[in-house]
């Protein structure tokens, strides 16, 4: 109990030393929770993905389409019990800073798909009966202050021309986990005005989203649709939802890196940051030492006394840090909400802080802890005064 | 006829040098000589003639290169480190020139510091270490800590916890360089009340000829080698 007296009143003995050095732990470990927590949302669509849930493409590359004709084949094929489509339709609202993923989707089968989508009743109803109708998610809406009824125009990139949509319905996610910055209308529209300004475009979707019946038959439902459309103009690549998502994580797989590494590199600069204080504060503490040594306390009491004094001031930091995370995170995800439309702060994410807290204190106090064991007390004494 | 009082402390043919790097430096040459128990023994001699190495011997906090040193019956140069602590523990009081006090702890948690080491309750270390306080005219300083307090108190807290633990010797070096005359005389006068009251054997390394004179007994070194006639002290 004493010693655990000494090891509390040693870590705030010196205030300004301590203060500072508990302020770059909580720095680092908002800044290491923050980048973790970018990871995670780059993989915030992988961990959504579902396993009943299979998305089909063209074979050659994602931006070449398949014809619309394909749905028929792939409902009748064994395991298939929903089959959906839709295309990227890249359009921009007001200007190109606004960004938000928008896609004409088949509206029916898609959120029969998607149950994580929750819809009011009355306005799917509204959004099914109208051909200019778009759902929104909560967040989009809310940031663009949209309403339902709200006339929404989208200047179209791929597809060439302004498009008026009619907000009919706004989506909640089932969860946190959901994103919810989507937006999605009638594919049929779209098709409707591709017929008129690129004939030979349409009829073409970017995308089939194949619900199954069971998951554990999904790679041999995706085998049976890229067999049926072997040898064809369009032949297809069928993998699963997580699959899909992951490819394109690793099309950015780079940017992932760098982050991990730079959230990596926070970590070992408060390491040497606290390996620092501490072995001043050891070398400050010898004579200390030698004085328990003297009276008869041994190796196990120093290696208490300064492992814990580490191990105070570190996890002083890091639950400031931690503490901190969620309102900067919220921040951030306000701020940043189209880009990492899922920005959670993840008990994952908790427990690498809390790893890397216990990593710090522990690397930070061994060498000054082997110092201060190996000194002969003589020596030790030698030191004061 | 008096009887012969037991001897306490008995030194064999003892040396020390110490390792710098590739050199080796004597301190200490063929040291033999015995204390009593109850005995005030003063070391003295000049800056570097081993006085201190030779107490930090007999308290058992270094090693002897060779020869024995035996404390109470035992044999302290074969004990190995815990044991050693252990001994230390239960057996040596020690009083420092800076009183080396722990700078966080208050008076009364220093002197129950050594109690920590014992099977003693919660309870019951604080009672004794409140009776040491009380002991060594401290009982109103407890709660304060060493930074609060003079030079001269710190160091009677600091005899305060040598005494705590009732340890058969007590080691005192220089007590009382670093303090000013009059809480000088007070620390001695302290240190004898212990010896002649409550039979405490005391070495003291000093080079300071009044703490000396407090002394029943004087030896000298000198560049390492002990003066092997003991001097009673006249006073």
């Amino acid at each position: 109990m004493m010693l655990f007296k000494i090891l509390f009143r040693n870590a705030f003995h010196n205030k300004l030393r301590s203060s500072l050095t508990i302020l770059g732990i909580a720095v680092a470990i908002l800044a290491f929770g923050l980048l973790r927590t970018v990871i995670s949302s780059f993989y915030a669509g992988v961990e959504a993905a579902s396993t009943m849930r299979l998305v089909t493409r063209n074979a050659i590359s994602i931006i070449f389409p398949l014809p619309i004709s394909y749905t028929e084949k792939i409902r009748q094929i064994n395991g298939v019990k929903t089959v959906s489509y839709g295309n990227w339709f890249g359009g921009i609202y007001i200007n190109e800073r606004n960004f938000f993923p928008n896609f004409c989707v088949d509206p029916t089968t898609y959120f029969a798909l998607y149950p994580e989508f929750v819809l009011d009743e009355a306005q799917k109803k509204s959004f099914l009966t109208d051909r200019k109708g778009a759902v929104a998610g909560r967040k989009l809406a809310a940031k663009y202050g949209w309403r339902a009824g709200d006339t929404i125009t989208l200047k179209g990139t791929i597809y060439p021309g302004t498009w008026d949509f009619v907000l009919r319905a706004i989506y909640k996610g089932r969860d946190n986990t959901v994103d919810e910055t989507q937006f999605f209308f009638h594919w049929a529209y779209l098709n409707e005005g591709v017929k008129r300004i690129w004939p030979g475009y349409a009829d073409k979707v970017g995308f089939y989203m194949v619900g199954v019946t069971r998951p554990d038959i999904a790679p041999e439902v995706a085998f049976q649709i890229d067999e049926s459309f072997k040898n064809s103009l369009a032949e297809t690549l069928t993998e699963t939802e997580k699959a899909f998502n992951l490819g394109f994580i690793a099309m950015s797989e780079a940017i992932v890196t760098a982050i991990q590494m730079v959230s990596f590199v926070v970590i070992f600069i408060i390491m040497a940051v606290v390996a620092n204080t501490m072995a001043m504060t050891t070398r400050e503490r010898t004579g200390d030492y030698a004085i328990m040594k003297t009276l008869g306390f041994g190796a196990k009491d120093i290696i208490i006394l300064i492992f814990g004094e580490a191990l105070v001031i570190t996890f002083t930091g890091s639950l400031m840090g931690i503490v901190l995370t969620f309102p900067a995170a919220k921040i951030f995800s306000r701020e940043l909400g189209t880009f990492f439309p899922v920005f959670l702060v993840s008990a994952k994410t908790i427990y690498m802080d809390i790893a890397a807290a216990f990593l710090i204190a522990f690397l930070a106090a061994i060498i000054p802890t082997h110092h201060a064991i190996r000194i002969r007390i003589a020596d030790g004494l030698r030191r004061i005064g | 006829m008096t009887e012969p009082k037991k001897t306490i402390v008995e030194i064999r043919n003892l040396y020390k040098s110490y390792h710098r790097e590739s050199l080796v430096v004597p301190v200490l040459y063929d040291i033999t000589f015995d204390i009593a128990e109850g005995e005030f023994l003063a070391l003295m001699g000049p800056s570097g003639s081993g006085k201190t190495t030779l107490l930090n011997l007999i308290a058992g906090i270094d090693k002897a290169d060779k020869g024995t040193i035996h404390v109470g019956g035992i044999d302290i140069t074969t004990l190995a480190e815990t044991e050693l602590a252990a001994w230390r523990a239960n057996s040596v009081g020690f009083i420092f020139q800076f009183y080396n006090l722990i700078p966080v702890l208050k008076a009364v948690e220093n002197v129950e510091l050594p109690l920590h080491l014992t099977t003693l309750t919660k309870k019951e270390r604080h009672r004794h270490a409140e009776m040491a306080l009380t002991l060594v005219g401290l009982s109103h300083r407890m709660d304060h800590y060493p930074g609060e307090m003079s030079g001269g108190e710190q160091q009677r807290v600091a005899i305060a916890r040598a005494i705590v633990t009732d340890p058969t010797i007590l080691v005192a070096d220089e007590p009382t360089g670093d303090l000013d005359r009059a809480s000088a005389e007070e620390i001695l006068s302290m240190m004898e009340r212990l010896n002649s009251d409550m039979g405490k054997t005391i070495i003291m390394v000093t080079h300071d000829p009044r703490a000396a004179a407090r002394a029943h007994t004087l030896r000298h070194l000198d560049k390492g080698y002990l003066n092997h006639d003991a001097v009673q002290n006249p006073l």
